[in-house]
Parts: C-alpha cells; sequence; structure tokens
C-alpha cells in the first residue's frame, strides 16, 4: 500500500514537473502571436499614415 | 540560423529529459526508505538549480543596466526572471508533493522552505511590478534594484539548511559519501537538460522582448506625429 502511494505522488510530481513547463511554453507561444500581430498592425497603420502624408 | 540553434538547444533538452525518464524509472532501484518517491530528487534540485542560474544571469544582467543604462540588460534581466520564475515555481511544487508523501503534509515554515517562499513572492512582485510602469527607464532602473534586491535571499536559501535545523534534510550533494554514485550520472545529466530548456526559454523571451520595446517606440512615434 505505502509503495503504491509512493508511486501516485512520484507520478503526481512527474506530471506537475513537465505541465508548468509545458503551460508555460503555451503562454509564451500565445503572447507571441499576440505580439506578432500587435506589430503588424502597428506597422500597416504607420504605413497607410506615410501614403495619406504623401 | 540563431533560431535553428536555439530550437536545437531546447529540443536536446527535452530528448535528454526523456531519456533519463527511462533511467530513472526503469534502471535505478527504490531509495531504501523512501521507495519510489525519492525520484522526484531528479526534478527537484534540477529545477532550483536552473531557477538560481536564472537569478543569477539577471542579478548581472540588472547590474549591467545599473551600470550602463542600455536597454539590452533591462530585457535580459527580465525574460532571466520570469524563466527562473517558472523553474522556480516547479521546484516548489515537486518539493510540497514530494513533503505531502514523506512528511505527511504539504507544507511546513521552516527556515528553507519559508526563504524559498519569500524568494518566489520577491520574483513574482518583480513580474507583477513591469507591466505597472509605463516609462521605460523608470521601469528598468526599478526592476534592477529590486531584482539585486531579491537575489540577497539566494544565498540565504542555499545556506538555510546548514545555518538553522530544519525539516528540509541537509545538503546531499556538497556532503561526501551522502548520495550513491549511480545517481549522479542522471542527476547531472537532468541539471544539464533542464539548463538547456531554461536557455532555450530564456532565448525565446529575450526576443519577445525586443519586439516589445519595438511595439513600445512604434506607438511612441504614432503619438508624436
Amino acid at each position: 500500500m505505502i509503495e503504491l502511494r509512493n508511486f501516485q505522488y512520484m507520478f503526481y510530481g512527474f506530471s506537475a514537473a513537465w505541465l508548468i513547463i509545458v503551460l508555460y511554453v503555451f503562454y509564451l507561444v500565445r503572447r507571441e502571436r499576440r505580439i506578432q500581430s500587435e506589430l503588424s498592425r502597428l506597422k500597416s497603420m504607420m504605413e497607410d499614415r506615410d501614403k495619406k502624408a504623401i | 540560423m540563431r533560431e535553428k540553434a536555439i530550437y536545437f538547444m531546447g529540443t536536446l533538452g527535452v530528448l535528454i529529459l526523456m531519456r533519463n525518464l527511462y533511467v530513472i524509472l526503469l534502471q535505478l532501484g527504490d531509495e531504501m526508505q523512501q521507495g519510489a518517491i525519492y525520484r522526484i530528487f531528479f526534478f527537484h534540485l534540477p529545477a532550483a538549480t536552473t531557477a538560481c542560474i536564472m537569478f543569477a544571469i539577471a542579478l548581472v544582467a540588472s547590474a549591467g543596466f545599473l551600470i550602463t543604462r542600455k536597454f539590452a540588460f533591462d530585457t535580459a534581466a527580465a525574460a532571466a526572471t520570469e524563466v527562473g520564475f517558472v523553474f522556480a515555481t516547479m521546484n516548489m511544487v515537486t518539493g510540497s508533493i514530494w513533503a505531502r508523501n514523506i512528511w505527511g503534509i504539504w507544507w511546513t515554515w521552516d527556515a528553507r522552505l519559508t526563504s524559498m517562499f519569500i524568494l518566489w513572492l520577491l520574483y513574482l512582485g518583480y513580474l507583477i511590478m513591469r507591466p505597472a510602469i509605463e516609462e521605460p527607464t523608470q521601469r528598468a532602473t526599478l526592476s534592477a534594484v529590486l531584482s539585486i534586491f531579491a537575489f540577497c535571499d539566494v544565498p540565504i536559501v542555499y545556506y538555510s539548511i546548514q545555518w538553522w535545523r530544519t525539516q528540509h534534510p541537509a545538503p546531499v550533494l556538497t556532503t561526501p559519501g551522502a548520495m550513491d554514485p549511480a545517481l549522479w550520472p542522471p542527476l547531472l545529466l537532468n541539471m544539464l537538460a533542464m539548463l538547456l530548456i531554461g536557455l532555450t526559454l530564456m532565448m525565446v523571451r529575450l526576443r519577445q522582448e525586443r519586439v516589445l520595446r519595438e511595439i513600445d517606440s512604434l506607438r511612441r512615434y504614432a503619438h508624436a506625429i
């Protein structure tokens, strides 16, 4: 019984370690998308302004 | 080329971790007193060393910013702190699960755990503070000061188990003969793997910070004209 409980908690520990890395990677990917779309929006806005100025 | 090197580093780290899972789970025997649960050690300790290395990078970068006033240092400090925080969280969560099984409690306010929790809170404060300050120079200066202050807790965390009597076990790495020689190779490999993953994440985060700075300057330019 003790051995089984040991394995159960070991599994929780390993899962938690991997899960934290995976969640952070997802967070980075989401932020990357958001940043890139914001950058392209700003660049196109600046281009539009330049065209109007000309 | 640089992108490929970054992703190669991360992939190598993950592959080493996966290969090590085989060694840890199937080749190493159970520990006499703790049984299977001691294997959490192979994630718990490397997470702590990676976090400390990241916080040390943040410390050097923060000092670099205060000396030179170059924003590249601030960017590096922010990236290293965030990744270090992730690994510090991993260290605390795996430690808590281990404690629940061995001590019968999830948490205790002993010197090691408390100093680690304070360290975690200090860097959480750093991460919360940064987006709250709009002016870049002020943000970078305050962040650098907080980062240097927060790092003062790292030696306290490290030496806490020598300075005070704690529930947390005494150091095994620096005590000769405290650890079975068979455990060293997987432990060192896991430390290397986590460091590689940490550096990869830091590089990705660093690139994001640079783009954010570009966005910031574009916004200011758009407001100015």
